[in-house]
């Protein structure tokens, strides 16, 4: 496993892929941190109303340490996810596209191990997607809120936790992304799903299943929720839009839609002959 | 669909064997059900006794090259190899060490989405060296090359037959390995229609001298006393047919003999005619299911 894993983690960083993508995500997540850190900071507030103190007409505004964290510098889980999970999909999907599957399969022919391997080389990408991103809405957003006057909430340990478990969140996003990949290998046909998923399909999904008595609690588990769920709530909870599941739920049903769509994979496209 | 069926024979150490047959003859499904990347239905394919899954470290016991050289366009030649070095479990100083064996330390930092069919083949025989295997197998390894290449190629090859290594090399022309390979297997739709030293099948090769006469009893005493050497393989419809000798010698000995002949003809296929004559004969039986018994044998 060890030797697999060194082999999965040099196709990554052999590729241009992953820091191409990385070098969409951040400037994008740092640039919807530090627009969101704005809109916070302006007279009635979309976000965070129930934890606004002190606030009188036109006079200055006081944060709530929940609505910046978690509306502005873990705004990569809710906008963002869609970069890890496409990093984990093509790490599988590549193979199939360039054909490398068969000298893949020549070097390890125990293709558990192969899955494996690539579900945790993912996950590890997904991380490091999860900590330049967050750390880069983290920057945008503070430098923002510095140049405004405002609070930045750095100095808060709980702060700290959620960034860290925004990070995770991310790299859950790309452990689920390895398992969509193994189930659907095809380059084209998992990135139109991956995008039209998270950007179309689940959004639609959550904000009309809301507006049912049943729905709300089906929508909790959509993958997107629980990703917000993990670090701990988001711009979505924020506008009252949502609840989630508390955080370790919301990592328990990522690591479900992963392995069971590693399962589902291992058994269908990594069982099939490679002609 | 029946890709392979019932298909039995072995490769020795030390010795280039030529894997041939028509396109769509089944020799890369072979080579794949060997590898364990296609399941047969039914039968067994081994490498040295073993299952391709079974071998620990395969790529030290087998390095094959198949035919759809497949590379990760964006990746350098250099980067590709090390990328299963450590599956190789050989340290990244072997990267360069075969691309240098196959003539392609030049290029070693080019992505490979640049390379010319030929260098991809370098590549992928590069590949298959970073263990320092026994047995190679290779899939249509002469591809693309330009005849300069072509002839690399063989003398590449036996090199490592030489160092007492089992090489398999699939072709389609037999004129492409015919100066490379010590043997030959030849299939066609699937089944084994020839297997033997390459000197065997060359010497079937010989132009075949039919000669047909009213009188059997002297003709065959004609061919007695000249000592002419009767054809191993000759068809048993009528009359005799010979090797060594040319049809203007017979056609003397009879004149002088007194011998009355219906029939003087010389049957020349070639080595690439009898090939062709071998793989294009009879529809083999329809069976339905695909079965393999391909044996390896590493040494």
């Amino acid at each position: 496993m060890g030797a697999a894993l060194r082999t999965e983690f040099r196709k990554v960083v052999t590729t241009r892929l992953w820091w191409v993508l990385l070098l969409a995500m951040v400037p994008y997540m740092a640039f919807l941190a530090a627009l969101m850190a704005w809109l916070l900071t302006q007279d009635g507030a979309m976000a965070g109303g129930t934890g606004m103190g002190g606030q009188t007409g036109g006079e200055e505004v006081t944060l709530a340490a929940d609505a910046v964290v978690r509306g502005a510098y873990t705004i990569a889980v809710s906008f963002g996810y869609v970069f890890p999970l496409l990093i984990g999909a093509l790490s599988v999907a590549s193979e199939f596209r360039h054909q490398t599957i068969t000298p893949t399969l020549l070097a390890e022919p125990r293709r558990s191990v192969v899955v494996g391997a690539k579900l945790v080389t993912g996950t590890g990408t997904g991380l490091v997607f999860g900590v330049v991103a967050t750390a880069g809405a983290v920057a945008a957003a503070a430098t923002v809120l510095v140049a405004l006057g405002e609070q930045t909430f750095l100095d808060q340990a709980s702060t700290w936790g959620t960034l860290a478990l925004s990070a995770l969140a991310l790299a859950l996003w790309a452990f689920i992304g390895v398992g969509l990949g193994a189930v659907l290998p095809h380059q084209v046909a998992v990135v139109v799903v991956v995008l039209a998923f998270t950007q179309f399909v689940e959004p639609l999904l959550r904000l009309g299943l809301a507006f049912t008595s049943w729905g709300a609690g089906l929508a909790k588990f959509l993958p997107g929720a629980a990703g917000e769920a993990v670090s701990g709530g988001s711009f979505y909870s924020e506008t009252g839009a949502m609840d989630l599941l508390d955080p370790w739920q919301g990592v328990l049903v990522m690591l479900a839609y992963g392995l069971v769509f590693a399962a589902v994979g291992r058994y269908t496209t990594f069982r099939r002959d490679i002609t | 669909m029946r890709a392979v069926d019932d298909l039995s024979f072995e490769v020795h150490p030390g010795r280039v064997t030529g894997f041939l047959g028509p396109n769509g003859a089944g020799k890369t499904t072979t080579l794949r059900m060997l590898l364990g990347l296609v399941r047969p239905t039914s039968g067994t394919a081994t490498i040295g006794g073993l299952a391709y899954h079974q071998i620990p470290r395969p790529l030290r016991t087998v390095g094959a090259a198949l035919e759809a050289a497949s590379f990760h366009p964006g990746r350098t030649a250099l980067d590709h190899l090390r990328t299963y070095a450590p599956q190789v479990g050989v340290p990244d100083a072997r990267a360069a060490e075969v691309l240098e064996v196959v003539g392609l330390s030049g290029a070693a930092g080019r992505r490979v989405g640049g390379f010319s069919l030929g260098m991809r083949q370098r590549l992928g025989l590069a590949t298959t060296l970073l263990g320092d295997p026994q047995v190679l197998l290779l899939d249509e390894p002469a591809n693309g090359l330009d005849p300069e290449g072509i002839r690399w190629l063989r003398e590449f090859l036996r090199t490592l037959a030489a160092q007492g290594r089992t090489v398999l090399v699939s072709s389609h022309v037999l004129s492409e390995v015919e100066q490379t390979v010590d043997d030959v297997v030849i299939i066609a739709r699937g089944r084994l229609v020839h297997a033997s030293t390459l000197a065997e099948l060359a010497r079937r090769a010989r132009p075949h001298v039919r000669v047909a006469s009213p009188d059997t009893a002297g003709l065959a005493a004609l061919v007695e006393r000249a000592g002419w050497t009767r054809a191993d393989d000759a068809r048993a419809d009528r009359g005799v047919e010979l090797v060594d000798v040319d049809a203007a010698a017979v056609g003397a000995a009879a004149f002088a003999a007194g011998l009355e002949l219906h029939e003087l003809s010389t049957r020349d296929p070639g080595l690439e005619g009898l090939f062709l004559e071998l793989v294009g004969g009879p529809a083999a039986g329809a069976a339905d299911t695909a079965t393999g018994t391909t044996r390896g044998a590493a040494a």
